[in-house]
């Protein structure tokens, strides 16, 4: 009796276990389409990010999307294939330096005499993309996004691992 | 709008306590995850409900909703998420280190490893 | 003085020490440097901000500009800046012990960044002049404690850690209640608006009902009354740990009915300052119970945990200046010494590989400055003179013993407050007469572990406590300070909402 909830537990685990293998076998459909629309969200993620500092957006938003397409292409092929094409970063270290980003960002104001998190911005003339508004806020927003996408994707790396690494 | 929130807030404690007081491990943490729900309901109604406005304050729109409740919500959801996620892997762990999920059972173990 | 950047440092620190190391956690040398490094870092900058303190009274800073009621404010007062201080240096010690107790495993799995991280959620809490503020910075204490207490992971911790977790989940959610009505009843979490707002409308019954509310969400977490949780929580993960949680983590708790129950909610002292008293001496008489029925040396020490946070309340509860500074004075020493308790009786069942008082004894031949550090803390613990507890508890008990011809219940308090140290004393003498005299049981080589590097944070803190009971004479007039600003709101108030007042 006491052991039904993790029952299911076990038998979504059985399920998952399974497709893993049906995937691997034919699963061109999933595959095909990931390739297109993982970019196309990818892209998505990059419009959150930057309509942010106005709109509704931001490096919360666009890091938790950035997180689900790499989850998509996390289920389309297996993790080791996605892994491969990345550049080697420990999900926990990206998680971490996010923060460290975001914090130290904040501390600049405090190196020019303004409280703590201070934001500044400026309008600049930038080639091609003429008059452009610049703000140390959007530093601070990469950190967020960054640390947002490491945990995300070291919570789902962790639960694709096989979780009997928690047992002793 | 006000009468229809609290009734569903109300609704939510109700399953939520309900949940916590039982006896499998897994239950009471969807008790505490529906609870949460209902708290951030409670606070978003707290903070007033209104229709059509914006949660901005640039000094231009005529009607706008105020943002704090919004904020407060967003950061006790993402703390909720966190607290959460954890107690599951802990919850996990405690089952196959301890190899039950009853609270009743739990009590019983008492080796000093 | 506008701002000051200096107030986000004891939050900073950490935070950024935790952070960095969690990047490098290969390498425990460096980490262990680094705890080292930010601690010490901790108490140099808080024992500046005492100064700052002391001399242009209360210190704010606005993150990121914007004005008080509105953004999110950070204020030192002087009660803020001595548990500012006192945390670092209990952070420094409890590190320097875990260097030879924790264990290799734990050093690598984070343990150090996370011990971080909870110091960060524990400065924060101190600092903080916002509600809201207030609770996110408890989760991120809360969310350290998780880790640490299920740190190692073996069955009893898993069991325990679980318990803790729920408990706190849901305290957590009933925090937020309070939150949203109070946001609702009021309009504004900014504590010094608060007050502004519940003094201008005297705390009609609503706002009562919040202020219980919030009551029992912090006596939850402070262990007062609502303790069921603790001796188990307690006395599960190993001693570096336990002694930071007996030391810091109920005391946040306690810090946060201080500061609700002296800067907002002051208007119905017979509703909530009469539940406050009821509760204090529950468990003055309850923890008293506990230390006195257990044989267990964990036990014991937790239950004692429950007595201080039970001693400390009570002063809160008389509710007069001298009482409030009794409180303050007592709330210091019951920190420092409640690590050093924790410490000494970690280093006692490192030695005998056991903790039933029963199957030891003798333990000063062999170890005599243990054994007399044990003794010196019992006796602080007890309110021996001139040791630390005494000026504390004879300032509550005079001013509950004073105020109880006004109201007679204040009597029953002090006399409780006055059994409770016989409890706590009889507890204590049991460990040392059941530990440290008798038959050495065990010879030197038959000992299952050393005490290499576990006796110099216990000196450290040793030396604190004494120097805290001898020296008060130097140490009142900022302790006095801090009661001021709890007795007098509007120095609190006038300093965080400077022109709207």
């Amino acid at each position: 009796m006491q052991n039904q909830s993790f029952g299911i537990l076990r038998g979504l685990r059985r399920f998952t276990e399974g497709s893993v293998i049906k995937i691997k076998i034919n699963d061109v459909l999933l595959q095909t389409v990931t390739k297109v629309a993982s970019f196309v969200i990818l892209t998505f993620s990059v419009y959150l990010f930057l309509a942010g500092h106005h709109n509704p957006g931001g490096g919360f938003i666009g890091g938790l999307v950035v997180a689900a397409a790499i989850t998509l292409l996390f289920l389309a092929y297996d993790v080791k294939t996605v892994r491969a094409g990345f550049p080697p970063v420990d999900f926990k270290v990206l998680a971490v330096s996010g923060v460290l980003l975001a914090v130290i960002t904040g501390m600049g104001a405090v190196v020019f005499g303004k409280p703590f998190l201070s934001h500044a911005f400026g309008y600049f003339n930038l080639p091609l993309f003429g008059e452009t508004e610049l703000a140390t806020s959007v530093i601070f927003d990469v950190g967020v996004a960054l640390a947002v996408l490491g945990t995300a994707l070291s919570i789902i790396y962790t639960i694709s691992e096989d979780m009997c690494i928690w047992k002793r | 709008m006000e009468t229809l929130m609290a009734i569903i807030i109300g609704i939510l404690f109700t399953i939520g306590v309900y949940l916590v007081l039982s006896k499998s491990l897994l239950r009471i943490i969807f008790g505490t995850s529906v609870i949460a729900h209902g708290t951030h309901l409670l606070i978003i109604t707290m903070g007033g409900l209104k229709t059509g406005g914006p949660p901005l304050l640039d000094g231009r729109a005529v009607s706008y909703t105020d943002p704090l409740p919004q904020a407060l919500i967003l950061t006790a959801i993402v703390i909720n998420f966190a607290t959460t996620a954890f107690l599951l892997v802990l919850a996990y762990r405690a089952y196959s280190a301890l190899g039950t999920e009853n609270m009743d059972h739990l009590r019983g173990i008492n080796d000093n490893e | 003085m506008i701002m000051n950047n200096l107030v986000a440092f004891p939050l900073l620190i950490p935070l950024l020490a935790g952070l960095i190391m969690a990047i490098y956690r290969k390498s425990i040398p460096f980490q262990r440097w680094f705890s080292l490094f930010s601690f010490s870092l901790i108490c140099i900058i808080s024992f500046y901000l005492i100064q700052q303190v002391s001399i242009e009274g209360i210190q704010i800073l606005e993150l990121g500009g914007w004005q008080a009621p509105f953004g999110i404010v950070l204020v030192v007062d002087m009660l803020s800046a001595l548990l500012l201080m006192t945390t670092g240096f209990i952070g420094l010690t409890c590190v320097l012990f875990a260097f030879g107790s924790i264990g290799e495993e734990r050093e690598q799995f984070y343990f150090y960044p996370f011990f971080q991280f909870l110091i960060t959620g524990v400065n924060g809490s101190f600092l903080t002049g916002d509600l809201f503020n207030l609770f996110v910075c408890f989760e991120v204490m809360l969310i350290s404690s998780y880790v640490l207490i299920s740190l190692g992971g073996n069955k009893i911790q898993l069991r325990e850690s679980i318990k803790y977790v729920v408990i706190n989940t849901i305290s957590s959610t009933l925090f937020l209640v309070g939150i949203a009505y109070l946001y609702a009843v009021a309009g504004t979490l900014n504590m010094a608006h608060l007050s502004v707002r519940v003094a201008e409308s005297g705390q009609p019954g609503i706002l009562t009902t919040v202020a219980v509310l919030l009551l029992i969400v912090f006596s939850l977490k402070s262990a007062l009354f609502l303790f069921f949780w603790l001796p188990g929580a307690y006395s599960a993960p190993p001693t570096a740990i336990a002694a930071i949680f007996g030391a810091l983590l109920t005391k946040v708790g306690i810090y946060a009915i201080f500061r609700t129950s002296t800067l907002i909610f002051y208007h119905q002292l017979e509703i909530t300052h009469t539940l406050l008293g009821v509760m204090a001496a529950l468990t003055m008489l309850f923890g008293g119970i506990g230390a006195v029925a257990h044989w267990d040396i964990r036990n014991i020490l937790a239950y004692n945990v429950i007595i201080g946070v039970g001693f400390i309340v009570s002063g809160v509860a008389i509710f007069t200046p001298a009482s409030l500074i009794g409180a303050t004075y007592y709330f210091i020493h019951d920190m420092v010494m409640k690590a050093l308790l924790f410490l000494l009786g970690g280093t006692v069942i490192r030695i005998v590989g056991s903790n039933k008082l029963k199957e030891m004894g003798g333990l000063i031949r062999n170890h005599t400055l243990l054994g007399w550090m044990f003794f010196i803390a019992a006796l602080s613990l007890a309110g021996v003179p001139p040791l630390s507890g005494f000026i504390g508890k004879i300032l509550i008990i005079q001013e509950g013993l004073a105020s109880g011809a006004a109201r007679a219940g204040f009597y029953w308090l002090a006399a409780i407050g006055l059994l409770s140290s016989l409890m706590v004393l009889y507890s204590l003498m049991k460990i040392f007469i059941n530990g440290f005299w008798g038959e050495t049981l065990l010879a030197q080589d038959m000992e299952k572990g050393d005490t290499k590097g576990l006796l110099l944070p216990c000196v450290l803190l040793t030396a604190a406590g004494i120097i805290w009971g001898v020296g008060a004479e130097i140490f009142y007039p900022f302790v006095e300070q801090a009661g001021e600003s709890m007795v007098n709101p509007n120095l609190y108030i006038e300093a965080v909402l400077r022109e709207v007042v």
